[in-house]
């Protein structure tokens, strides 16, 4: 009871802090702007478009080229010298969203641990408890990659998925601690959804990348890269570090699919019923299949190849949320 | 369609020159051109959209094969768009004409993919890496060092450093040409052929396979032949010969459901205890049954998938003399086992009587009549009507157990026109009216459903879906890489080494970091030899 509690307390705690996090990164994409705007937009602007047209064809090209130095990512923070106590805000507001995001995330972790423990079980018996442990994959995944990397531009898209996920966690999809139902008694239990859920954390991340893709790849084609959007790196890298996550995810969802088909066969005596979660799962699996065809076909790359990948991350939350709550069907362990 | 398509666009981009006499296809080049069509990338994307986009409808549609009720209620509701969706086969999406086409395409498009790569890669197995580009300052990553040592010795350090790195090396005169990553496509071909085999363990399950389910009373027991089954479904190649000659008795069943505030009613444990003969004449064995725990018995898996009350029952006659008694098994209707059956004394005389009946495990009586507010059997109790009619001649004609077919028969009434309601507790006992008999509600015991079933065929599915996994990492996680090494004259008479490197497949960082790296390790490493 105690345990219950203090899960419940860190995780309401978690999304203020996240929501907190946001908003710094919010405001230190402001800043940016602003400096930018203050500053040398003009030959920034041209600066940035000349490079992103160097850097655009590096892939497929044949032809010769110069060796080109990979895109520098904290490129405006060398343009700001200009107006040092602006870019000193950003780097402050920056600075402050990481700081949050790391307690967040450490409240996010305490906060399933506890669940663990007043469950005494592996906290992933209801939506609930899936999509709070889903968040410390995400964020922690994030994290990582802003230590090896850098990659502080994430930080506005992964705190708003962190501050949804455990808000809608904490407040729809909320249920108290119970014991579970014999057909989760099974060590595919543990195997089938933490494979999920960290497949699911990687396709959220690689979807967001996606639309971010997107975004940046049109304000390059129009030239209008500007605040946020310049903080990101060029299209063609987000592009790669998107595809990472999806390749990452796909073969994982594959092993997710089949374990739940095994464990299928123990619980309910069929590997495969279509069931309604399991269809959508498979629609989701043969969306990522499409996303990974359509980036090695010609014509379908880029544009094409990133709208599949949110198509299949929109497949993915109708799985979760829409088959959970309005279709019923085995899988229906929401509890709401 | 695409197909047609791609064709008009082609004679159109023929514009300008006016009549080209296009050469006729035939038959065979008719066919040659299908069949690229089919096997093209952009046909398997299309068929890959189209199943994710078929196999929605089954999910929102009430199936036939998960639910038939659900399925007939659905029809009683859409007097109109109900028999059209039969007709398009939306009751029964996953074995429709529609369904089947779109996969079988798409495994035909996936052979003819595969087929021709295999032969493709068989070669590239033996292939050596390309010669060394005259330039490799065009190259993506290029890096350049001074070196001291001879050509030799450089180019015979980068041939093992690169053979360390697990590249296929080739030594020129003033070069070193070396690739890796061949992998890749050898895991890209074993996952589709995988796909392939597993679509031929399924194959395999459904001709061969078997499943059915049946009710077996707590005491009573089960034999694995063709009567025995409630429901039986197999594929075309199974006969009944097939059918191991086991039995299950079931000795005891344990329910537990949770009492606590939170989920209260959930089920927490399920639990049989059964006797194991494997054949006529074999010892018996004791065995527990639960779920997730299914029973392996001579090839065949008996699963335990449900369960129920069945209220025990001693119907007496006009006469006085017993025409029915024994557990009757009731079907649950709702989450707290509210239970629907029927109770028939055809041997009654000198009327027949038969009871449409109710058992609540957990009555109460609200506004609303009875009720069962918990699934466990706390408070049994057991409301029926009365049917009675003359005795019918025995046709030997299946009927349904669970439900009461109600002509020939009169309902039971009091005296003012109310059709007669009997509420019985365990122990009690009511005479009819008129004399027509009594009822005695005895006790009650639970049953649990077995589903029997064997699908042979899914090992292959299994293990092809293992080597699917581990093919799909190689080709998404390998990297294949090609990096030149060459030395050659650089400035003020010094010999410089130079290293080029490509990558073949994108998402993969470091190459420029990489090449740098192995340039300045391959021109440094003569100093640090000499230092010590």
């Amino acid at each position: 009871m105690r345990y219950e509690y203090y899960s419940n307390v860190a995780l309401v705690s978690s999304v203020v802090v996240y929501a907190l996090a946001m908003f710094a990164h919010a405001a230190e994409c402001a800043a940016a702007r602003r400096v930018n705007v203050a500053g040398k937009s003009q030959p920034e602007l041209v600066n940035v478009s000349a490079e992103e047209m160097r850097a655009e064809p590096s892939n497929m090209r044949p032809e010769p080229s110069p060796i080109l130095p990979e895109p520098v990512e904290g490129r405006n923070d060398a343009d700001l010298e200009d107006s040092p106590a602006a870019s000193h805000r950003v780097e402050q507001f920056g600075r402050m969203g990481v700081a949050l995001t790391i307690i967040g995330f450490l409240l996010s972790v305490a906060g399933v641990l506890m669940r663990a423990l007043a469950a005494d079980r592996a906290p992933w018996g209801n939506m609930f408890e899936f999509t709070i442990t889903a968040t410390v994959f995400v964020v922690g995944a994030y994290l990582i990659m802003l230590w090896r990397t850098g990659a502080r531009w994430l930080g506005l898209p992964v705190t708003l998925l962190a501050a949804v996920g455990n808000g809608l966690a904490v407040t729809v999809f909320y249920v108290a601690v119970a014991p579970l139902v014999p057909a989760l008694h099974s060590v595919w239990f543990l195997i089938h959804i933490v494979a999920a859920a960290i497949s699911g954390a990687a396709f959220n991340v690689g979807g967001v990348m996606s639309i971010l893709y997107l975004i940046k790849k049109r304000a390059e084609d129009r030239g209008t890269v500007r605040g946020y959007l310049e903080r990101l790196p060029n299209s063609r890298k987000i592009d790669l570090i998107a595809y990472r996550f999806l390749a990452f995810a796909f073969p994982l969802w594959t092993f997710t699919v089949v374990a739940g088909a095994i464990w299928a066969e123990y619980a309910w005596g069929r590997y495969w019923g279509w069931d309604p979660k399991e269809t959508w799962a498979l629609v989701t699996w043969v969306i990522y299949a499409c996303y990974l065809h359509a980036r090695s076909t010609a014509g379908w790359r880029g544009t094409r190849a990133a709208v599949i990948a949110i198509i299949g991350l929109a497949s993915f939350w109708f799985n979760f949320i829409g088959i959970n709550l309005l279709v019923s069907g085995l899988h229906s362990y929401a509890g709401i | 369609m695409t197909a047609i398509k791609t064709r008009e666009s082609a004679a159109e981009s023929r514009g300008p020159t006016p009549r080209v006499e296009l050469p006729r296809l035939g038959w065979p080049g008719g066919l040659r051109y299908l069949w690229t069509q089919l096997t093209s990338m952009r046909t398997a994307l299309i068929l890959l959209f189209a199943l994710a986009l078929a196999a929605i409808p089954g999910s929102l549609v009430p199936q036939r094969r998960v639910s038939p009720v659900r399925v007939s209620d659905f029809i009683n509701e859409h007097p109109t768009l109900g028999p059209i969706y039969d007709k398009i086969g939306l009751f029964d999406v996953y074995s429709s004409p529609w369904f089947s086409a779109i996969y079988l395409l798409l495994f035909v498009s996936l052979i003819g993919c595969i087929v021709p790569r295999v032969g493709v890669y068989a070669k590239a197995l033996r292939a050596r890496p390309p010669k060394t580009p005259r330039n490799l300052t065009r190259l993506p990553a290029y890096a350049r060092a001074e070196i001291s040592d001879s050509d030799h010795e450089v180019l015979d350090r980068a041939a093992v450093a690169l053979r360390r790195g697990h590249y296929r090396v080739d030594v020129y005169s003033d070069s070193v040409a070396a690739e890796r990553g061949y992998l890749r496509e050898a895991g890209n071909l074993v996952f589709h052929i995988s796909l392939v085999f597993v679509l031929i363990g399924i194959a395999i399950g459904v001709l061969f396979g078997f499943r059915g389910t049946s009710v077996v009373i707590v005491g009573q027991g089960f034999s694995n032949n063709l009567t025995q089954y409630d429901d039986f479904s197999a594929g075309a190649r199974f006969t009944e010969a097939d059918l191991a000659p086991f039995s299950v008795t079931l000795k005891n069943f344990d329910v537990r459901f949770e009492t606590g505030p939170v989920q209260r009613g959930a089920a927490r444990l399920f639990r049989a205890n059964v006797e194991v003969t494997d054949g006529p004449g074999a010892p018996p064995r004791q065995e527990v049954l639960e779920v997730n725990k299914p029973l392996q018995i001579d090839g065949t898996t008996v699963h335990l998938i449900g369960h129920g009350y069945a209220p025990k029952v001693t119907v007496k006659d006009a006469e006085g003399n017993v025409a029915f008694s024994g557990p009757v098994v009731m079907l649950p209707q709702d989450s707290n086992f509210t239970s629907l059956g029927a109770i028939k004394a055809p041997d009654a005389r000198p009327q027949r009587l038969a009871f449409e009946a109710y058992f609540f495990p957990t009555a109460v009586l609200n506004d609303q009549g009875p009720q069962s507010i918990f699934p466990d059997a706390l408070n049994p109790a057991l409301f029926t009507n009365v049917w009675y009619g003359p005795p019918k001649v025995e046709t030997g004609k299946p009927e349904n157990v669970y439900s009461l077919d109600t002509t020939g028969l009169s309902q039971l009434k009091q005296s003012d026109g109310q059709p007669v309601r009997i509420a019985l507790t365990v122990g009690d006992g009511v005479n009819l009216p008129d004399g027509q008999g009594s009822i005695q509600l005895d006790g009650w015991v639970r049953w649990v459903k077995l589903q029997i079933g064997d699908t042979p065929g899914v090992l292959i599915s299994l293990i092809a879906l293992g080597f699917a996994v581990a093919g799909l990492c190689l080709s998404l996680f390998v990297r294949p890489r090609r990096v030149w090494i060459r030395v050659r004259d650089g400035e003020a008479g010094h010999r410089v080494l130079e290293a080029g490197g490509l990558d073949r497949a994108d998402a993969r960082a470091g190459l420029t970091d990489d090449v740098a790296e192995l340039a300045a390790e391959l021109s440094r490493r003569p100093e640090k030899v000499s230092a010590t």
